[in-house]
């Protein structure tokens, strides 16, 4: 742990907001088409027209705005999913989310001839929430309702089978693997602003939501005994978990297709900064996995100009070494 | 009647505890995988009758439908039961070993590594009209030295003083999606033509095994499966925690590393011949666990048995259902497994 007290937690939330305003300020200059941040400015203040001033009103700002608010909702699934799971290797990805948006896209694809993005977000939201939705109810049979074991196995199963099927249909239609191999492998370019605004409700309950649940969370994480003996309602808190999830993460696969590791890596990263307390544990993952995301999205520009690399894979890349920098030098365990 | 039955060989010299319920399982599910094998030979292009193909087996057969089982359904099948049995062992070693329901091969990134080498090797040596400039027997050791390196790397980066379970899955997980990535650049990167032959492996297929795969895989994995069922009791031992598999005498270090050898061998054996196959190595497990319980000693020839008929009932839908149209085996793996899977659940839902 690397900030001690709460005074050190605030400065920390602060620097790693500051760093994500800077993050974005750079996405938003940076790129094929050089800009610099006094035109960026005057995009906004003194709007003339000019192919720099569109770019950065209806591609740039975008596109940045985008990558924030799918990064920090990612990020901050995977805490969720961590400590409802109590397994260290859960992501949103457990709950059969990024599966089952990719599965209802593919189909779409192959079956119906879909093509534009706009109904790629709401299929992929539709198919996130319908394999989320099974893996709840499977795994809260029985007598003592959702066990993190039953969830996880549950979990692991559905998005095994739906990402199965998503092969067997690419494998079968060499014409639409070339049409969503880009979506698959996630991706914030060429989205409008609109596509954002119609998911944010949704995200901003779901940030809201697990704000006001962080403390709550500690309790869970003690246990189920512990936190029935504490006087915790856990059916309530892990049914309010599991909507936030999906709030969260298909609001996410849906703006920007399935990306997988930021789930997994933010919430460890941000552990072994700030501690185990989720009232902390929260806005900072939120606010590192939104700059994880943008980072790797201002490099995603840069590998193969003057075409693109998904970010998904840049967050893999930039990511990986950072992680396992944390990894060796050892978390706090969980 | 004691749940157990004591068997002693050589005045008490050798002996072991036998667990009546694991062994009627484990009798069942060798029937049923006996049952896939006979019905997925029989049936085909060409249907034969499973009673001739009981005679070609005992080698008195009809010529035509001796040559089509050998030379075309034997080698498949078996290469389909031989991937299915290693990769169920090993994603069952690895939950063991790691302590976590969720590891499998993929997860340590021994399948992405693997996925990664062959994509690579496709992408350098194919020329302009997408042939390859050299022989395509060389895919399989591609593979396997894609896996053999990213294991390799895995356990370096984990190590420190020792590796930690949870240090090595969490370093397997890094590395299994810098795979992912790399895999996916270069399929969007190189013509669409190799992506979707890379993709079909990376679904993983037996589609086209010859008997010369079987040669080279059967001794191979037949060697690692032997080593790992004498090792599996170090499995029990190690699921307890480091501290107590220390008290208990058990060298954790040492163990943990054979063990991941073990998997690692296996593995990287059934990619080379049938590319990614999922699934399996993290279910076939789960399924063996709620069928005989959780001891190594029963757990693993029965999870080796139910990876087994995965594979082989998935390749038969496979190639099948949609004739003549050729579905990889690895799409139906979970298309049937997770059913199943979700049918145990349900069935032991309050145990």
């Amino acid at each position: 742990m690397l900030l001690k007290n709460s005074a050190l937690r605030w400065v920390g939330l602060l620097t790693s907001g500051l760093l994500l305003v800077f993050f974005m300020c750079a996405s938003v200059i940076f790129g094929y088409t050089e800009t610099s941040f006094r035109t960026a400015i005057d995009a906004f203040t003194h709007y003339n027209g000019s192919n720099e001033h569109i770019i950065i009103q209806t591609v740039r700002l975008p596109r940045a705005l985008i990558a924030a608010a799918v990064g920090a909702s990612l990020a901050i699934s995977g805490v969720l999913m961590q400590t409802l799971t109590k397994n260290p290797l859960a992501s949103p990805g457990i709950f059969g989310i990024n599966a089952g948006a990719g599965f209802t896209v593919v189909a779409a694809v192959t079956l119906f001839s879909v093509s534009s993005l706009q109904a790629f977000s709401g299929l992929a939201f539709l198919g996130a929430a319908i394999a989320a939705f099974s893996v709840y109810t499977i795994g809260s049979v029985g007598r003592e309702g959702l066990t993190p074991m039953k969830l996880t196995l549950a979990g692991a199963a559905i998005a095994a089978m739906f990402s199965s099927f998503t092969q067997g249909l690419l494998v079968i239609d060499e014409a639409a693997l070339e049409q969503v191999l880009f979506w698959l492998a996630g991706s914030v370019s060429g989205r409008k602003l609109e596509t954002l605004v119609s998911v944010l409700p949704y995200l901003g309950i779901g940030w809201f939501a697990s704000l006001i649940i962080a403390g709550k969370m500690n309790i869970l994480s003690m246990g189920e005994d512990v936190a029935k003996g504490l006087g915790l309602k856990t059916g309530l808190v892990k049914v309010s978990v599991g909507i936030i999830v999906i709030l969260l993460a298909g609001g996410a696969v849906s703006v920007a297709g399935p990306i997988g590791f930021v789930g997994i890596v933010i919430p460890h990263i941000t552990r072994s900064i700030i501690g185990i307390d989720h009232r902390w544990v929260i806005p900072l993952s939120g606010i590192l996995g939104a700059i994880l995301l943008v980072a790797a999205d201002i490099s995603a520009r840069y590998i193969l100009m003057p075409s693109e690399v998904p970010v998904g894979v840049m967050t893999a890349i930039i990511g990986t070494p950072f992680f396992i920098y944390i990894a060796r030098k050892g978390f706090n365990a969980r | 009647m004691s749940k157990y039955k004591n068997i002693r060989f050589f005045n008490g010299k050798l002996s072991f505890l036998l667990d009546r319920n694991a062994t009627i399982t484990f009798g069942v599910l060798m029937v049923v995988a006996f049952i896939v094998f006979v019905v997925s030979t029989a049936i085909g292009e060409m249907k034969i009758n499973p009673l001739t193909v009981l005679k070609v087996f005992a080698g008195s057969g009809p010529e035509m439908e001796t040559l089509i089982i050998t030379s075309f359904r034997l080698p498949r099948i078996i290469i389909a039961l031989i991937v299915g049995i290693s990769l169920a062992v090993a994603g069952g070693i690895l939950q063991g070993m790691i302590r976590n329901p969720l590891a499998s091969p993929d997860v340590l990134g021994i399948t992405g590594g693997a996925s990664a080498a062959v994509v690579a090797f496709l992408a350098l040596f194919s020329d302009e009209s997408n042939a390859l400039t050299v022989s395509i027997n060389w895919l399989p050791l591609a593979a396997f030295l894609g896996a053999c390196v990213v294991a390799f790397l895995v356990y370096l980066l984990a190590w420190k003083n020792g590796v930690s379970p949870i240090r090595l899955v969490l370093i397997g997980i890094g590395i299994s999606t810098l795979m992912q990535a790399l895999t996916t650049l270069m399929m969007i990167m190189g013509p669409i033509y190799q992506a979707s032959q890379a993709n079909i492996w990376i679904t993983g297929t037996v589609y086209g095994s010859n008997w010369d795969n079987v040669g080279t895989l059967l001794p191979w994995s037949v060697v690692f499966l032997v080593i790992a069922f004498a090792a599996a009791r170090t499995i029990n031992i190690q699921e307890l925690g480091d501290e107590v598999a220390t008290g208990l005498g058990g060298k954790i270090q040492k163990q943990r590393f054979l063990l991941l050898m073990i998997s690692t061998a296996l593995i990287g054996g059934s990619v080379a011949f049938a590319g990614g196959i999922g699934f399996v190595g993290l279910m076939a497990p789960h399924m063996a666990r709620r069928l005989v319980g959780s001891s190594f000693g029963a757990l693993l020839p029965a999870s080796a048995l139910i990876g087994g008929i995965l594979v082989m009932l998935a390749d038969l839908i496979g190639r099948t259902m949609f004739s003549p149209l050729e579905i990889p085996a690895g799409v139906f793996t979970a298309g049937i497994g997770a059913p199943y899977f979700i049918y145990l659940l349900f069935k032991t839902r309050n145990a």
